[in-house]
């Protein structure tokens, strides 16, 4: 199973990331006829242009111009009516490829995105499972997300499929794609949200048909490894990262660094210990005890992450001094 | 001022002291004073710009936090936007030249005029104020329910755009008055030059969006203030209705910004090639058409966000045809050339410089107007780049021709023309240094308004952010050699380019009353043919 996340800027050409999407090749197409096609007018006018500033050069300072034509019916109606057919061509290609983009096909398999500030949380209807910041598909098979938001407007995008939707608090809007080849991609939110816009990315893992059945059967956690490990598999992966820092610098939240067992100022004003009982309430209900200095932005991870997770976190945090 | 005694003297000398300006009902003054605030908007929103580049320099933190970055991007758009792209050409260049070239002594409402600048001056201030008191963080679009959660400043930007906004509507009233009121005898619809129709069909725009802009504002800040639910989710509100609202006056906005800037292209294209304008009918319905066609393309900007199949539809198909008139009018002007007796200097390079960066900027609109096309590169840096080569590209472009084009009727000094034939050439480069890249990127997927990013990305942002030190060397440039033509200028003549519109037929700088005696217009505007040069 390959754990590397596809380069957008290294794979595919110099103007888009690999098509990695069934739709993305139509997509790559039109692109390149209208930029072509774009391209042969631009230069041809620009040569014009070039060829009349130094043809047309006034010599001596009273030099009159050449001649004074000024309509020419044929010619003008030529160059209203060209670009008119060519962008009717281009109206009528972008909407029939539109249409494909965006109407799933009926037979597609249902994943519900829950977009917030600054995470992706992915539930599998059909699985009874939830994850966060990475949506697992099989390859060659049309997926159809389910999205909302709780706070404010997000869009999720996903460059190598070429699929982008705004996502919008009380509503439920809708993306398809179907992916044409294992491999892990990019996944960006596009709607500005925020301090952590930028960072509330994630991943699309496309597994074969093979590897997706052992995805099915393994589930989503691992047994095996040891409690601390797990936990910092955790902080990366669900989404801790993009507001906790590990190294002391402060970002939207307080850093991990030295947390364990030190004094908390509340902004109660009351001071607590940070001990394991703080700590799991800080991660399940965080509102109910705010530090003082940040702002009630976390959010609540009840039901998001199970007994083990939490005593992973638990134990990461314990290592970090 | 009432003193009209001595009427050779020009409007700079006809009254001083500091107050003969605060009070001045004289268009050229209040022009002058637009001048200089605008160049500061453009100064404070260019200096942001720099900043914001040199961030993005590296995925790390260089000089600014998240939230700080978020500010800066939110404070250069809304600054370039409402205080400097807005305003720029109609207020400052159309209030000193509209009634110079219809052959008028004012605007029609003089008074009306100077509160305009007031009510901008007020509003500016607001923003400023708005930057104390904890700076704004929403991006310039204010997209609810973000920006009725954030603990920014809102409300006060908000009512500043607000306020700023009447300060547009008045002049846009004024202007429509005096276009129709106050046009020389003999100087009929068609024998006015094509500036003024340009600051016509922009100020149809200004009058007729602006109000619901205002609105949109309003109900945002009441939002803010008392939750009266018609954006916020949390109340049952609408958050997209708030999109729909902001963009029925921000698309027609665009054509604001560009009508003002195509209409000096054609002052330009005239004078330095001393021949009529091609297509004088075409280019002037064009105007009015994309005035017209401006108000139903808002949609556009909506693709992805969940209008309706069948509006995306529409609005995909209005908007291919508003890119019509606009290319009608590049052929205008490039046929314009032809033949004619071409004379390069500064302001001809920034006419050309127009005529490159806004087709770029029209061909890659011809783009995102495809709806299949635009799923892909809505909200990246693709759209960025777009943008800036229509505003920047375009009107900047075209603000600086006009400044150079202008300057000796304005100050009555020549500047050096060498130096700033140089300095244009610096900008051409250094604008398509910082944003040729930005196709680029925002193709392969980079996303717009990200503080930091993938490290793939940054071979990108730094060519661009060197592009941005060569472009600001550039602008410091011109800046040098307008304040030594101040200050060291030799006094210019009355017409330096061999011009034939009106202003050119008065003294540099003008007087007071502008006319002697109110011309007669037999001739078509641009009529080398058989007019004299004056
Ligand atoms: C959206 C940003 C954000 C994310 C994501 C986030 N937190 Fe927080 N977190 C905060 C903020 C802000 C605070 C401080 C305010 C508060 O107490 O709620 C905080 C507080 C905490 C505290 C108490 C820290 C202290 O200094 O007392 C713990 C423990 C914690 N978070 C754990 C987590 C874990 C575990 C995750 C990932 C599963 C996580 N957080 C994800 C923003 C975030
Ligand atoms: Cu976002
Ligand atoms: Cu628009």
């Amino acid at each position: 199973m390959a754990d590397q996340v596809e380069s957008l800027v290294e794979h595919g050409n110099i103007w888009f990331p690999d098509a990695a999407g069934s739709m993305a090749t139509k997509v790559d197409f039109l692109y390149s006829v209208t930029m072509w096609v774009s391209v042969v007018i631009f230069v041809a006018m620009f040569l014009v242009g070039l060829y009349f500033v130094i043809k047309y050069k006034r010599s001596a300072i009273n030099q009159k111009a050449e001649s004074h034509v000024t309509d020419n019916v044929r010619l003008e109606l030529a160059w209203s009516f060209i670009p008119f057919v060519l962008l009717m061509i281009l109206f009528a290609w972008s909407f029939r490829d539109y249409l494909d983009l965006v109407i799933a096909p009926p037979d597609a398999q249902e994943i519900k995105v829950v977009a917030k500030k600054w995470l992706w949380e992915v539930e599998y209807p059909e699985l009874n499972m939830k994850a966060l910041n990475e949506i697992v598909v099989p390859v060659s098979t049309p997926i159809k997300l389910t999205m909302t938001a709780t706070d404010v407007l997000h869009s999720l995008f996903i460059p190598n499929f070429r699929v982008k939707r705004d996502i919008i608090p009380n509503r439920y809007s809708t993306l398809w794609f179907e992916a044409i080849k294992p491999g892990v991609f990019q996944l960006f939110c596009t709607e500005f949200c925020g301090d952590g816009h930028s960072e509330m990315i994630g991943i699309v893992r496309v597994l074969s048909e093979p590897d997706y059945q052992e995805w099915l059967l393994a589930g989503s956690e691992d047994e095996s490894i040891p409690l601390d490990e797990l936990g910092k598999k955790l902080y990366v992966s669900k989404a801790c990262n993009t507001c906790h820092s590990i190294d002391g610098t402060d970002m939207v939240g307080p850093t991990w660094k030295g947390l364990f067992n030190s004094d908390r100022n509340l902004q109660s004003g009351e001071v607590v210990t940070a001990d394991d009982n703080y700590i799991r309430e800080s991660i399940v209900y965080p509102q109910v005890k705010l530090v003082s200095g940040y702002q009630p932005v976390m959010p609540a991870y009840a039901g998001l992450l199970s007994d083990r997770d939490i005593d992973g976190i638990i134990a990461y945090i314990k290592t970090l001094k | 001022m009432g003193d009209h005694s001595n009427s050779n003297v020009s409007f700079y000398k006809a009254s001083s002291g500091i107050k003969s300006w605060l009070y001045t009902l004289d268009h050229k003054r209040i022009g002058l004073m637009y001048l200089g605030l605008i160049l500061l908007g453009f100064l404070v929103g260019g200096l942001m710009a720099t900043l914001l580049r040199f961030e993005l320099l590296s995925p790390e933190k260089l000089l600014l936090t998240a939230k700080q970055y978020n500010q800066v991007f939110t404070l250069h758009g809304a600054v370039m936007v409402f205080l400097f792209v807005i305003p720029s050409i109609p207020a400052a260049f159309g209030n000193f030249l509209l009634p110079l070239q219809i052959g008028a002594k004012d605007v029609a409402f003089p008074r009306l005029n100077l509160l305009s600048l007031y009510i901008y001056f007020l509003g500016a201030l607001m923003m400023v104020a708005a930057i104390f008191m904890g700076s704004v963080d929403t991006g310039w679009t204010f997209y609810t329910p973000y920006s009725i959660s954030s603990d920014t400043s809102v409300v006060m930007t908000v009512l500043g755009a607000f306020v700023l906004g009447f300060s547009s509507i008045l002049t846009g009233v004024n202007f429509i008055a005096t276009i129709h009121k106050m046009r020389a005898p003999g100087m009929t619809w068609f024998k006015m030059p094509l500036f003024c129709w340009s600051l016509y069909a922009t100020a149809i725009i200004q009058v007729l969006a602006t109000p619901v802009l205002a609105i949109t504002l309003l109900l945002l800040a009441l939002e803010r203030l008392i939750g009266v639910g018609i954006f916020d989710p949390a109340l049952g509100g609408d958050p997209v209705l708030f999109e729909h609202f902001f963009w029925f006056y921000s698309h027609p906005a665009v054509y604001i910004m560009i009508l003002p800037a195509m209409g000096v292209m054609n002052e330009l294209v005239t004078t330095f090639c001393k021949k009529n304008i091609f297509g004088y009918r075409l280019i002037a319905y064009s105007s009015i058409a994309i005035a017209a066609i401006s108000f139903v393309v808002w949609g556009h900007h909506l693709f992805v966000s969940g209008q309706s199949y069948f509006a995306n539809m529409l609005f995909s198909l209005i908007t291919f045809l508003v890119a019509i008139p606009s290319a009608i009018k590049v052929f205008n002007w490039l046929a314009t050339m032809y033949k004619g007796s071409i004379s390069i200097t500064a302001p001809f390079l920034y006419f050309l410089w127009f005529l490159f960066m806004f087709s770029v900027g029209g061909f890659t609109g011809v783009v995102l107007g495809s709806l299949s096309l635009d799923v892909h590169l809505h909200d990246t840096y693709y759209v960025v780049a777009h943008f800036h080569y229509v505003m920047m590209g375009g009107v900047v472009m075209a603000f600086l021709g006009a400044l150079h084009y202008w300057w000796p009727k304005m100050t009555g000094k020549l500047y050096n023309e060498p130096m700033a034939k140089f300095a244009a050439v610096l900008i051409f480069i250094g604008f398509n240094w910082v944003f040729f890249v930005q196709f680029l990127m925002g193709s392969k997927g980079m996303p717009r308004r990200y503080y930091t990013y993938l490290d793939q990305f940054q071979p990108y942002h730094i060519i661009s952010t060197i592009g941005s030190w060569v472009l600001l060397a550039a602008f410091l440039l011109v800046a040098y050699i307008f304040i030594r033509s101040l200050r060291k200028g030799e006094p210019a003549p009355n017409n330096p380019w061999g011009g034939l519109t009106l202003e050119w037929h008065i003294s540099s700088p003008p007087t007071l009353e502008n006319f002697e005696k109110i011309p007669v217009i037999k001739h078509d505007p641009y009529d080398y043919e058989r007019m004299p040069i004056p």
